[in-house]
C-alpha cells in the first residue's frame, strides 16, 4: 500500500499526488515512470514520475484524466492509498552538459519535463523552455518550469496566455532566429527533449528535424508489466521494434514511428470508453 | 508355489483394470466458461486407480519424476485410505502438489516410466497426486481455514536469504530455506506471487485460489513476499548483500517474449501469448468490464505455436467469445510439444488445427489485423533436435481472415536484471550459466535456477532446481565454502 500524503488539482483534471514510496524515491531518477494499479481489479497503469525527495521518501506523480484508472486515482484523497506501485522502471534520461537545450512541454507533458529540464540545468546547460497547454487556465508548473529555465516561452492553442498557436510553431519560430549557419540551416541549440500528446511531439521532430536538431521523446505507449514480459509496449524506432517499457521510454524523434504509436495508443478506445461511461454511471447512482 | 501363482492371478487381474478416466467438463459447455475443465477424482475413481499399482519391487516410475517423489509408497498409503499421510508422503519432496497434479507433463515423465505403461495404460500418478492434495484443501476449507494444508506458523530466525522471482522454482527454493530456519524474502516484480503459475497457465487448467493457498501457506512458514519489487530496478542485487542478505537465489524465469520478425507483427490486434494470457489470467480481463483490464475478443483468432502456451492461448481465445481459433503449427501433431491432455482437450473444443503451415504475413486494414498469410511446409530431413525439419511449400501460400493473431512461438531470457548485475556468466543464449546440481553462478554467493537457467522447461523442474539450490544455499551458509 502506497499512501498518499498528499494531494493538489494543479488545473481543471490534472492531479498532483505525493506518495510515500521509499525505495523508488530513493533509485529515481529524472525520465523514469512507475506502474500504479489503484485497487483490487484495477489495471495497471504507468505514470512518470514528476519529482523524487530520496530524504523522506515520497514521489509526485501528476495525472492527467482521461479514463476510468486516471478518475478512480483523481477520486483518491490525501491519505488514502495507491493499491500496487512499482518502480522506478524504464531509463533515466540522458543528462550531461550538451550546451543549449530546448526543453518542451505540452499538456500534462509538462510535469515528466520538468525534473529533466531541472537536471539539465544542474548539470550546466542554457535551458530554454516551451510549454503550451489549451488555455491559460490549463497550463500547470509555469513557476516551478520557470526557476529552472534561462529562457522560458509559454503558449495556449487559444492565446489566452503567451504565444498564440502549438509549442511546435513557437519552437519553429526560435529556431528560425536562431540560426548559427544559414546555409546549413543550423541552429545555436544542441538538442531537443519534448515530452507530451503523441501528436505534439511528432509535430515537434517534423520541425526540428530540417534543423538536423538532435531530438528526445518519452513515448507514452500502452503498457502492463513494464518490465519486457509482455510487448504491449511494442513501437518502431528505425525500423526496428522497441519495447517502450525496458528500451525506453526516451528514444530519438526523428526515428519513432509515430503513426504507428498513435494507432496503437488506440487500441483499447472503444472497450476504455464503454468502462468509463459505466464508471460514471456507477458515480451518479452513488450520488 | 501356490501363493506365489495367486498373487500373479491378483496382479494380471489389476492390470486389466483400465486406467481410471478423468471427470471433465463437456466440451460444449466448457469452452464458454473459465472453470476448471477437469473436475477431478472421486474418492471411488482414486481408489480404483491406486489398485492398479502393482507396487513393483523396482519402481521405474520414481526416476520419471524430476524430484522423485516416493510414487509407490504414496499411492499405498491411497490404497489403505491414508489420504492424509499420502499427502505428505508427496510433500516429501513436492511442496506444490495440487499444482503439479494439473500441470506435469505426465505421459512424458513420472507415467512414462510406469511399467504398467509397456503392456497396458500407465498409472495415473498426476490425477492420483491432484486427488490428494485437493482433498486435503476441500477438507480445510469445509473447516473454515484459508491455508493450503496444516498452517506451520513458524518464526525463522537463522541468516536472510533472498530470492528473485515468485514462480514455482523461487517458491519451492523458499520453501526449502524456510523449513531449515532461514529468514526468507521472495522479491517478486508483478503484484502478484506465482510467476507463470498466476500470470500464464488459465483459471481452466489452473484454479488461481489453489495457487493462492499454497502461497499463503508459504506465508505461514514465515516466508516473507514482497511484491512490486523489480530487482535490477527497485533494488539492485548489490543493495540486498548490503541489506544482510547471505545467498541470493535468482529464478526469474523466461520471461521474454518472442515475435516472429514477419511483417505485420505491430499491428493492433497482434498479442503475444505473454500479454494476451497475463491481461486474461492476471488482470483478469475476461471479467472485463467488472474488472479494468481491457482484451480484443476476436472473432477469427489465429494462434501461432505448438507448445502448452498455444494451447492456452487458443482455448483462451475460445472462452473469450472466438467463433473460429486456428491453431498454426509448422510441424505435426507428433512434434507438437504441449502436453498430451491439453491437445485432447482443444481438439475436443473444437481449435482448427492447421498443421504444417506457417504465417509469412499478417495483413491489415487501418491498422488493425484483418488477414494472415500462411505457407504450407513438409517435413524434411532431422534437426539437431532429431525432430524433422520443416520446410516451406514454395507457392502455397494462401490467406485467411482473422481479427486477432496470438504469438506462442516461446520465450527467452529477461536481461533486465542480468544485464545489471557485474560479473554474472551468461551463456550464449543469454540464459545464467549456472550448475544444474547446485545452482550455483559465477559469481560468490549467488546461485539461480528454473527457466532462466534451463530455458522455458516446465513446472516440476523449475521446483527441482529451487530444491536443490536451497540445499547448496544452507551448505554454502553453513561453512562459508563456494
Ligand atoms: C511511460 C509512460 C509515462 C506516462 N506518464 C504519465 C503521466 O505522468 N501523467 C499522465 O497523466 N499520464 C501519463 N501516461 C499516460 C497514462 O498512463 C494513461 O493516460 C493512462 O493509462 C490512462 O488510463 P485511463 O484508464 O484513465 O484511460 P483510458 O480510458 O484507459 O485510456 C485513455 C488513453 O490512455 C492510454 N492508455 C490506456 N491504458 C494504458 C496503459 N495501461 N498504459 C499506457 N497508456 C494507456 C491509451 O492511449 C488510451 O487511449 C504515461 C504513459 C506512459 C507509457
Ligand atoms: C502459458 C504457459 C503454460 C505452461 N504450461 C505448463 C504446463 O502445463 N506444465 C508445465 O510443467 N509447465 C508449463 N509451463 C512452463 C512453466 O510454467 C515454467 O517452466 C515455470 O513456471 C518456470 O518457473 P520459474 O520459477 O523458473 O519462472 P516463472 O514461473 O517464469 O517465474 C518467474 C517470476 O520472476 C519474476 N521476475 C522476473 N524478473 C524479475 C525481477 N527482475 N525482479 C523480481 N521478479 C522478477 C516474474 O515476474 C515471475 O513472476 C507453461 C508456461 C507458460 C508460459
Ligand atoms: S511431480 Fe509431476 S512428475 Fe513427479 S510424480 Fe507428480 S506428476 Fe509425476
Ligand atoms: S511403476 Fe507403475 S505400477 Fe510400478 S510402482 Fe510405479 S506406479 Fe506402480
Ligand atoms: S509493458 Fe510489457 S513489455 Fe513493456
Amino acid at each position: 500500500m502506497f499512501k498518499i500524503i498528499s494531494k493538489e488539482e494543479l488545473a481543471p483534471g490534472i492531479t498532483r499526488f505525493d506518495v510515500e514510496a521509499m525505495l523508488v524515491a530513493r533509485k529515481a531518477r529524472p525520465g523514469q515512470f512507475v506502474i500504479i494499479r489503484i485497487r483490487e481489479g484495477g489495471e495497471r497503469i504507468p505514470l512518470t514520475i514528476a519529482a523524487y525527495d530520496r530524504e523522506k521518501g515520497i514521489i509526485s506523480l501528476v495525472s492527467l484524466r482521461v479514463g476510468k484508472s486516471t478518475a478512480l486515482l483523481a477520486g483518491l484523497r490525501q491519505g488514502d492509498n495507491i493499491l500496487d506501485l512499482v518502480g522506478p522502471l524504464g531509463n533515466p534520461s540522458e543528462i550531461k552538459n550538451f550546451g543549449r537545450v530546448i526543453c518542451v512541454g505540452g499538456g500534462a507533458g509538462i510535469a515528466p519535463v520538468l525534473p529533466i529540464a531541472g537536471a539539465l540545468k544542474d548539470a550546466g546547460n542554457h535551458v530554454i523552455s516551451i510549454i503550451g497547454s489549451k488555455t491559460e487556465g490549463m497550463l500547470i508548473l509555469e513557476d516551478e518550469m520557470r526557476s529552472v529555465s534561462d529562457e522560458f516561452y509559454i503558449c495556449t492553442d487559444d492565446g489566452s496566455l503567451g504565444y498564440k498557436g502549438f509549442v511546435s510553431g513557437l519552437l519553429e519560430e526560435y529556431l528560425e532566429k536562431n540560426l548559427s549557419d544559414v546555409k546549413r540551416n543550423k541552429t545555436n541549440v544542441d538538442r531537443c527533449i519534448a515530452i507530451g500528446p503523441a501528436v505534439m511531439m511528432a509535430s515537434v521532430a517534423k520541425v526540428t528535424e530540417k534543423y538536423g536538431l538532435k531530438t528526445i521523446v518519452s513515448l507514452n505507449s500502452i503498457m502492463v508489466d513494464g518490465t519486457g514480459m509482455c510487448g504491449a509496449c511494442r513501437v518502431e524506432v528505425g525500423g526496428k521494434t522497441k519495447f517502450v517499457c525496458v528500451d525506453g521510454p526516451e528514444f530519438d524523434g526523428h526515428q519513432v514511428n509515430f503513426d504507428l504509436l498513435m494507432s496503437r495508443q488506440r487500441i483499447y478506445c472503444k472497450q476504455e470508453d464503454t468502462c468509463y461511461d459505466l464508471y460514471k454511471e456507477e458515480c451518479r447512482h452513488k450520488k | 508355489m501356490v501363493a506365489k501363482s495367486e498373487s500373479n492371478k491378483k496382479r494380471t487381474k489389476k492390470v486389466r483394470i483400465p486406467r481410471t478416466s478423468m471427470p471433465e467438463q463437456d466440451p460444449g459447455a466448457r469452452k464458454k466458461n473459465f472453470e476448471e475443465v477437469a473436475t477431478g477424482y472421486t474418492q471411488e475413481d482414486a481408489l480404483l486407480e491406486a489398485s492398479r499399482c502393482i507396487q513393483c519391487k523396482n519402481p521405474t516410475c520414481i526416476s520419471g519424476c524430476p524430484v522423485e517423489i516416493d510414487i509407490k509408497s504414496f499411492i499405498k498409503l491411497i490404497t489403505e485410505k491414508k489420504f492424509e499421510e499420502a499427502l505428505e508422503k508427496i510433500r516429501e519432496k513436492n511442496t506444490l502438489p495440487a499444482v503439479c497434479g494439473r500441470v506435469c507433463p505426465q505421459e512424458d515423465q513420472c507415467e512414462k516410466e510406469c511399467i504398467l505403461g509397456i503392456r497396458y495404460e500407465p498409472v495415473a500418478i498426476g490425477r492420483l497426486e491432484r486427488y490428494v492434495a485437493d482433498r486435503e484443501l476441500k477438507r480445510l476449507a469445509d473447516q473454515g481455514k484459508e491455508c493450503a494444508y496444516s498452517e506451520v506458523t513458524r518464526k525463522c530466525t537463522k541468516e536472510k536469504v533472498a530470492i528473485v522471482g515468485s514462480g514455482p522454482a523461487g517458491l519451492t527454493c523458499a520453501a526449502e530455506l524456510s523449513k531449515k530456519g532461514y529468514r526468507v524474502t521472495i522479491f517478486e516484480a508483478l503484484h502478484k506471487a506465482g510467476g507463470v503459475l498466476v500470470y500464464g497457465i488459465p483459471e481452466f487448467r489452473l484454479p488461481k485460489d489453489i495457487v493462492q493457498k499454497e502461497i499463503d501457506y508459504l506465508k505461514s512458514m514465515d516466508v516473507n513476499i514482497s511484491v512490486n519489487a523489480v530487482i535490477g530496478k527497485t533494488l539492485t542485487v548489490e543493495d540486498l548483500i548490503n541489506d544482510g542478505f547471505k545467498a541470493i537465489f535468482i529464478a526469474t524465469g523466461a520471461g521474454l517474449p518472442h515475435f516472429m520478425g514477419i511483417p505485420g507483427e505491430n499491428l493492433n490486434g497482434v498479442y503475444s501469448a505473454n500479454e494476451y494470457l497475463t491481461r486474461s489470467n492476471l488482470m483478469k480481463a475476461y471479467k472485463f468490464p467488472e474488472c479494468d483490464t481491457p482484451i480484443i475478443r476476436g472473432k477469427n483468432v489465429a494462434v501461432v505455436g505448438g507448445g502448452n502456451v498455444a494451447m492456452d492461448s487458443a482455448r483462451t481465445a475460445l472462452r473469450l467469445g472466438a467463433d473460429h481459433v486456428y491453431l498454426i503449427y509448422r510441424r505435426g501433431e507428433a512434434e507438437m510439444p504441449a502436453r498430451n491432455e491439453e491437445i485432447k482437450h482443444a481438439r475436443e473444443e473444437g481449435i482448427d488445427f492447421k498443421l504444417l503451415n506457417n504465417p509469412v504475413e499478417i495483413m491489415g486494414r487501418d491498422g488493425w489485423v484483418d488477414k494472415i498469410r500462411l505457407i504450407k511446409m513438409k517435413l524434411g530431413e532431422p534437426d539437431q533436435s532429431g525432430r524433422r525439419r520443416p520446410v516451406p511449400v514454395s507457392g502455397s501460400e494462401y490467406d485467411i481472415d482473422v481479427d486477432v493473431v496470438i504469438m506462442a512461438i516461446g520465450q527467452g531470457p529477461n536481461p533486465l536484471l542480468t544485464s545489471r548485475i557485474k560479473g554474472l556468466k551468461l551463456n550464449s543464449r543469454g540464459y545464467i550459466d549456472a550448475d544444474p546440481e547446485t545452482g550455483k553462478t559465477s559469481l560468490k554467493g549467488v546461485f539461480a535456477g528454473g527457466d532462466i537457467v534451463t530455458g522455458a522447461a516446465t513446472v516440476i523442474l523449475a521446483m527441482g532446481a529451487g530444491r536443490k539450490a536451497a540445499k547448496h544455499i544452507d551448505q554454502y551458509i553453513r561453512t562459508g565454502k563456494w
